[in-house]
Protein backbone atom coordinates (compact mmCIF):
# COMPACT_ATOMS: atom_id res chain seq x y z
CA UNK A 1 0.00 0.00 0.00
CA UNK A 2 3.53 2.45 0.59
CA UNK A 3 5.08 1.39 -2.53
CA UNK A 4 4.44 5.23 -3.98
CA UNK A 5 6.88 5.62 -1.23
CA UNK A 6 9.22 3.21 -1.30
CA UNK A 7 9.68 3.42 -5.12
CA UNK A 8 10.44 6.82 -4.95
CA UNK A 9 13.18 5.71 -2.72
CA UNK A 10 14.22 3.43 -4.68
CA UNK A 11 14.31 5.68 -7.43
CA UNK A 12 16.39 8.32 -5.56
CA UNK A 13 18.56 6.38 -3.88
CA UNK A 14 19.71 4.78 -8.15
CA UNK A 15 19.91 7.86 -9.50
CA UNK A 16 22.60 8.99 -6.41
CA UNK A 17 24.79 6.31 -6.93
CA UNK A 18 25.54 6.73 -10.45
CA UNK A 19 26.47 10.25 -10.52
CA UNK A 20 29.81 10.97 -11.74
CA UNK A 21 30.21 7.57 -13.45
CA UNK A 22 29.37 7.94 -16.57
CA UNK A 23 26.34 5.75 -17.01
CA UNK A 24 24.24 6.39 -20.11
CA UNK A 25 21.13 4.10 -18.67
CA UNK A 26 20.20 2.03 -15.51
CA UNK A 27 19.33 -1.67 -17.02
CA UNK A 28 18.52 -3.68 -13.75
CA UNK A 29 17.88 -2.36 -10.17
CA UNK A 30 18.72 -5.31 -7.60
CA UNK A 31 17.13 -5.07 -4.60
CA UNK A 32 16.55 -7.63 -1.18
CA UNK A 33 12.98 -7.34 0.48
CA UNK A 34 12.15 -9.02 3.50
CA UNK A 35 9.34 -10.90 3.65
CA UNK A 36 7.78 -9.31 6.64
CA UNK A 37 7.03 -6.17 4.27
CA UNK A 38 3.54 -6.24 2.36
CA UNK A 39 4.97 -4.47 -1.27
CA UNK A 40 3.04 -5.73 -3.90
CA UNK A 41 6.07 -6.35 -6.98
CA UNK A 42 4.31 -5.62 -9.35
CA UNK A 43 2.75 -2.45 -8.32
CA UNK A 44 6.28 -1.63 -7.25
CA UNK A 45 6.99 -2.22 -11.06
CA UNK A 46 4.36 0.24 -12.31
CA UNK A 47 5.17 2.57 -9.91
CA UNK A 48 9.07 2.79 -10.70
CA UNK A 49 8.02 2.59 -14.84
CA UNK A 50 5.65 5.89 -13.74
CA UNK A 51 8.06 7.96 -11.89
CA UNK A 52 11.13 7.07 -13.78
CA UNK A 53 9.95 8.46 -17.08
CA UNK A 54 12.42 10.80 -18.24
CA UNK A 55 15.49 9.93 -16.18
CA UNK A 56 18.60 7.50 -16.84
CA UNK A 57 16.54 4.79 -14.56
CA UNK A 58 13.93 4.99 -17.59
CA UNK A 59 12.98 1.39 -18.80
CA UNK A 60 15.20 0.31 -16.12
CA UNK A 61 13.86 -3.48 -14.22
CA UNK A 62 13.24 -3.96 -10.66
CA UNK A 63 14.89 -7.29 -9.77
CA UNK A 64 13.59 -7.86 -6.54
CA UNK A 65 15.20 -11.00 -4.37
CA UNK A 66 12.78 -11.71 -1.03
CA UNK A 67 14.46 -12.14 2.05
CA UNK A 68 13.18 -14.94 4.33
CA UNK A 69 11.78 -14.47 7.79
CA UNK A 70 14.54 -16.30 9.97
CA UNK A 71 14.11 -16.08 13.76
CA UNK A 72 16.66 -17.19 16.32
CA UNK A 73 15.26 -18.97 19.76
CA UNK A 74 15.84 -17.64 23.00
CA UNK A 75 16.54 -20.84 24.38
CA UNK A 76 18.39 -22.72 21.92
CA UNK A 77 19.66 -20.13 19.98
CA UNK A 78 18.64 -22.30 16.66
CA UNK A 79 17.76 -20.03 13.81
CA UNK A 80 14.87 -21.34 11.92
CA UNK A 81 12.67 -20.24 8.78
CA UNK A 82 8.72 -19.55 8.82
CA UNK A 83 6.47 -18.07 6.70
CA UNK A 84 4.50 -14.39 7.33
CA UNK A 85 1.57 -16.36 7.93
CA UNK A 86 2.97 -19.09 10.49
CA UNK A 87 5.00 -16.10 12.68
CA UNK A 88 2.32 -15.90 15.39
CA UNK A 89 1.97 -19.56 16.08
CA UNK A 90 6.14 -19.96 15.05
CA UNK A 91 7.95 -22.85 17.51
CA UNK A 92 11.30 -23.74 17.35
CA UNK A 93 12.16 -26.83 15.73
CA UNK A 94 14.53 -27.70 18.09
CA UNK A 95 13.99 -27.65 21.52
CA UNK A 96 10.16 -27.85 20.66
CA UNK A 97 9.28 -25.32 23.31
CA UNK A 98 6.13 -23.86 22.82
CA UNK A 99 6.61 -21.20 25.67
CA UNK A 100 9.87 -19.70 24.05
CA UNK A 101 10.39 -16.22 22.63
CA UNK A 102 12.57 -15.64 19.39
CA UNK A 103 14.56 -12.66 17.78
CA UNK A 104 14.12 -11.55 14.41
CA UNK A 105 17.16 -12.17 12.11
CA UNK A 106 15.94 -11.27 8.83
CA UNK A 107 12.39 -10.60 7.10
CA UNK A 108 12.59 -6.76 7.40
CA UNK A 109 15.25 -5.77 4.96
CA UNK A 110 14.68 -3.15 2.43
CA UNK A 111 17.69 -2.51 0.50
CA UNK A 112 19.17 -1.57 -3.07
CA UNK A 113 21.65 -3.90 -3.25
CA UNK A 114 23.13 -3.05 -6.56
CA UNK A 115 22.77 -1.26 -10.56
CA UNK A 116 23.47 -2.75 -13.56
CA UNK A 117 24.32 -0.06 -15.75
CA UNK A 118 25.69 0.83 -19.53
CA UNK B 1 26.42 -2.54 -27.62
CA UNK B 2 27.31 -1.41 -24.79
CA UNK B 3 28.88 -3.36 -21.99
CA UNK B 4 26.90 -3.22 -18.69
CA UNK B 5 28.51 -2.44 -15.63
CA UNK B 6 28.00 -3.22 -12.77
CA UNK B 7 27.66 -0.58 -9.19
CA UNK B 8 27.28 -1.94 -5.59
CA UNK B 9 24.78 0.24 -3.78
CA UNK B 10 24.20 -1.92 -0.54
CA UNK B 11 21.53 1.25 0.49
CA UNK B 12 18.95 0.94 3.01
CA UNK B 13 15.60 2.42 0.64
CA UNK B 14 14.84 3.37 4.74
CA UNK B 15 17.89 5.03 5.21
CA UNK B 16 17.08 8.97 4.92
CA UNK B 17 13.81 8.47 7.00
CA UNK B 18 16.07 6.65 9.76
CA UNK B 19 18.06 9.53 9.57
CA UNK B 20 15.00 12.30 10.26
CA UNK B 21 13.79 9.91 12.52
CA UNK B 22 16.99 9.90 14.74
CA UNK B 23 17.19 13.45 14.87
CA UNK B 24 13.80 14.10 15.52
CA UNK B 25 14.82 11.93 18.77
CA UNK B 26 17.80 14.05 19.30
CA UNK B 27 16.06 17.11 19.39
CA UNK B 28 12.76 15.45 21.42
CA UNK B 29 15.48 14.58 24.12
CA UNK B 30 16.42 18.33 24.24
CA UNK B 31 13.30 19.55 24.39
CA UNK B 32 12.45 17.24 26.98
CA UNK B 33 9.46 16.02 25.31
CA UNK B 34 7.69 12.45 25.52
CA UNK B 35 6.22 11.41 21.65
CA UNK B 36 4.01 8.52 21.21
CA UNK B 37 2.87 7.08 18.09
CA UNK B 38 -0.67 5.67 18.17
CA UNK B 39 -1.30 3.17 15.47
CA UNK B 40 -4.74 1.58 14.92
CA UNK B 41 -7.13 0.27 11.63
CA UNK B 42 -9.48 2.85 11.00
CA UNK B 43 -12.42 2.72 13.53
CA UNK B 44 -10.56 1.03 16.87
CA UNK B 45 -11.11 4.31 18.42
CA UNK B 46 -7.67 5.86 18.39
CA UNK B 47 -9.20 9.68 18.76
CA UNK B 48 -11.80 8.45 21.40
CA UNK B 49 -8.64 6.63 23.35
CA UNK B 50 -6.71 10.33 22.86
CA UNK B 51 -9.50 12.15 24.48
CA UNK B 52 -9.85 9.88 27.27
CA UNK B 53 -6.36 9.51 27.82
CA UNK B 54 -5.35 13.11 27.54
CA UNK B 55 -8.04 13.52 30.30
CA UNK B 56 -6.43 11.20 32.71
CA UNK B 57 -3.31 13.03 31.89
CA UNK B 58 -3.91 16.88 31.71
CA UNK B 59 -3.15 17.82 35.02
CA UNK B 60 0.03 16.27 35.26
CA UNK B 61 1.72 16.82 31.73
CA UNK B 62 1.38 19.76 29.11
CA UNK B 63 -0.04 17.54 26.28
CA UNK B 64 -0.50 18.13 22.40
CA UNK B 65 -2.07 15.80 19.53
CA UNK B 66 -0.87 15.67 15.92
CA UNK B 67 -3.75 14.09 13.94
CA UNK B 68 -2.82 12.53 11.13
CA UNK B 69 -5.45 12.23 7.79
CA UNK B 70 -5.61 11.45 4.31
CA UNK B 71 -7.49 14.04 3.57
CA UNK B 72 -9.85 15.49 6.43
CA UNK B 73 -9.96 17.05 9.68
CA UNK B 74 -12.46 15.96 11.33
CA UNK B 75 -10.35 14.13 13.99
CA UNK B 76 -8.30 17.46 14.82
CA UNK B 77 -11.25 19.63 15.19
CA UNK B 78 -12.61 16.91 17.87
CA UNK B 79 -9.28 17.38 19.80
CA UNK B 80 -9.27 20.75 19.92
CA UNK B 81 -13.03 20.81 20.71
CA UNK B 82 -11.78 19.69 24.09
CA UNK B 83 -9.20 21.99 24.54
CA UNK B 84 -6.59 20.14 23.37
CA UNK B 85 -3.88 21.69 20.93
CA UNK B 86 -4.08 20.19 18.18
CA UNK B 87 -2.04 20.42 14.55
CA UNK B 88 -3.45 18.11 11.53
CA UNK B 89 -1.06 16.71 9.21
CA UNK B 90 -3.02 16.41 5.64
CA UNK B 91 -0.96 13.22 4.28
CA UNK B 92 -2.39 13.54 0.57
CA UNK B 93 -2.75 10.18 0.22
CA UNK B 94 -0.52 8.78 1.68
CA UNK B 95 -1.21 5.93 3.86
CA UNK B 96 0.93 6.73 6.62
CA UNK B 97 3.16 9.52 8.16
CA UNK B 98 6.78 9.18 8.26
CA UNK B 99 9.50 11.09 9.88
CA UNK B 100 9.62 14.02 7.74
CA UNK B 101 5.88 14.77 7.87
CA UNK B 102 6.10 14.27 11.99
CA UNK B 103 8.91 17.14 12.07
CA UNK B 104 6.29 19.38 10.14
CA UNK B 105 3.82 18.87 12.58
CA UNK B 106 6.29 18.87 15.77
CA UNK B 107 7.71 22.41 14.01
CA UNK B 108 4.16 23.80 14.28
CA UNK B 109 4.46 23.10 18.25
CA UNK B 110 6.30 24.84 20.92
CA UNK B 111 7.98 21.93 22.36
CA UNK B 112 9.69 23.88 25.25
CA UNK B 113 6.50 24.33 26.83
CA UNK B 114 5.18 20.46 26.39
CA UNK B 115 5.86 17.34 27.78
CA UNK B 116 4.12 14.73 26.23
CA UNK B 117 2.84 14.70 22.15
CA UNK B 118 0.90 11.94 20.78
CA UNK B 119 0.81 11.63 17.34
CA UNK B 120 -2.81 9.96 15.75
CA UNK B 121 -1.33 8.04 12.87
CA UNK B 122 -3.42 6.97 9.39
CA UNK B 123 -5.92 4.06 10.30
CA UNK B 124 -4.32 1.76 8.97
CA UNK B 125 -2.56 -1.78 10.22
CA UNK B 126 0.28 -2.40 7.40
CA UNK B 127 1.69 0.90 6.12
CA UNK B 128 2.41 2.32 9.84
CA UNK B 129 4.83 -0.45 10.77
CA UNK B 130 7.01 0.27 8.39
CA UNK B 131 7.92 4.06 9.02
CA UNK B 132 9.84 5.12 11.72
CA UNK B 133 8.34 8.40 12.55
CA UNK B 134 10.84 9.25 14.91
CA UNK B 135 8.69 8.66 18.32
CA UNK B 136 10.35 7.74 21.72
CA UNK B 137 7.74 4.59 21.90
CA UNK B 138 4.92 3.19 19.38
CA UNK B 139 1.43 2.18 20.75
CA UNK B 140 -1.01 0.42 18.61
CA UNK B 141 -4.87 -0.78 19.66
CA UNK B 142 -6.31 -3.33 18.08
CA UNK B 143 -10.30 -3.11 19.00
CA UNK B 144 -12.43 -6.12 20.18
CA UNK B 145 -14.56 -5.82 16.95
CA UNK B 146 -11.42 -6.60 15.02
CA UNK B 147 -11.34 -10.21 16.39
CA UNK B 148 -8.24 -11.71 18.18
CA UNK B 149 -7.25 -13.15 15.01
CA UNK B 150 -5.53 -9.39 13.81
CA UNK B 151 -2.21 -10.51 15.45
CA UNK B 152 -1.52 -13.42 12.53
CA UNK B 153 -2.71 -11.20 10.12
CA UNK B 154 -0.41 -8.17 10.73
CA UNK B 155 2.50 -9.66 12.36
CA UNK B 156 4.60 -6.41 11.51
CA UNK B 157 2.36 -3.98 13.36
CA UNK B 158 2.36 -5.99 16.48
CA UNK B 159 6.00 -6.67 16.47
CA UNK B 160 7.04 -2.79 16.45
CA UNK B 161 4.81 -1.43 19.11
CA UNK B 162 5.77 -1.45 22.74
CA UNK B 163 2.05 -1.05 23.78
CA UNK B 164 -0.92 -2.91 22.82
CA UNK B 165 -4.52 -0.93 23.73
CA UNK B 166 -6.85 -3.74 23.79
CA UNK B 167 -9.90 -1.26 23.47
CA UNK B 168 -13.68 -1.78 23.66
CA UNK B 169 -13.14 -4.42 26.31
CA UNK B 170 -17.14 -3.34 27.18
CA UNK B 171 -17.97 -5.52 23.73
CA UNK B 172 -16.87 -8.49 24.93
CA UNK B 173 -19.90 -10.22 25.84
CA UNK B 174 -21.29 -9.47 22.57
CA UNK B 175 -18.40 -11.15 20.65
CA UNK B 176 -16.07 -14.42 20.40
CA UNK B 177 -12.65 -12.36 21.03
CA UNK B 178 -10.67 -14.96 23.25
CA UNK B 179 -8.39 -12.09 25.23
CA UNK B 180 -6.08 -15.30 26.39
CA UNK B 181 -5.87 -16.51 22.77
CA UNK B 182 -4.96 -13.12 21.25
CA UNK B 183 -2.42 -12.57 24.68
CA UNK B 184 -0.62 -15.89 23.77
CA UNK B 185 -0.55 -14.69 19.76
CA UNK B 186 0.84 -11.48 20.68
CA UNK B 187 3.48 -12.06 23.04
CA UNK B 188 4.98 -14.59 20.49
CA UNK B 189 5.42 -11.97 18.48
CA UNK B 190 7.08 -9.74 20.65
CA UNK B 191 7.52 -10.94 24.75
CA UNK B 192 7.96 -7.47 25.37
CA UNK B 193 5.21 -5.87 24.45
CA UNK B 194 2.91 -4.23 27.30
CA UNK B 195 -0.60 -5.20 27.40
CA UNK B 196 -3.51 -2.56 28.50
CA UNK B 197 -7.35 -3.87 28.77
CA UNK B 198 -9.18 -0.91 28.15
CA UNK B 199 -12.55 0.61 26.97
CA UNK B 200 -11.70 4.50 26.26
CA UNK B 201 -15.69 5.20 26.10
CA UNK B 202 -16.48 4.24 29.79
CA UNK B 203 -12.95 4.64 30.82
CA UNK B 204 -12.09 1.50 32.26
CA UNK B 205 -8.55 0.81 32.13
CA UNK B 206 -7.50 3.94 31.01
CA UNK B 207 -5.73 4.97 34.37
CA UNK B 208 -3.60 2.27 34.26
CA UNK B 209 -2.48 3.33 30.88
CA UNK B 210 -2.24 6.63 31.93
CA UNK B 211 0.41 5.53 34.78
CA UNK B 212 2.23 4.00 31.82
CA UNK B 213 2.98 7.12 30.29
CA UNK B 214 3.29 9.27 33.57
CA UNK B 215 6.25 6.60 34.44
CA UNK B 216 7.81 6.04 30.72
CA UNK B 217 7.17 10.32 30.36
CA UNK B 218 9.09 10.93 33.65
CA UNK B 219 11.94 8.42 33.06
CA UNK B 220 12.63 10.32 29.38
CA UNK B 221 12.45 13.52 30.61
CA UNK B 222 14.54 13.06 33.33
CA UNK B 223 16.96 11.03 31.10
Amino acid sequence: MHELQVTEQILEVALKHIEGQNVSRIVNIYLRIGDLSDLEEEWIQHYFDYLSKGTLAEDAKLKIEKVPIVLECEDCGANFEVSKQELGEANCPDCEDEESSWNLISGREYTVTNLEVV
Amino acid sequence: MDEIRLIEVKQDIHADNEAVANELRKQLAEEQTFLLNLMSSPGAGKTTTILSTVAALQDDLRVAVIEADIDSIVDAEKVAAEGISAIQLRTGGFCHLDASMVKRGLDGLDLGSLDFVIIENVGNLVCPAEFDTGAIKNAMILSVPEGDDKPLKYPLMFSVCDVLLVNKIDYLELSDFNLEVMRERVLRLNPKLQIFEISAKTGAGVQEWADWIRREAGAFISS
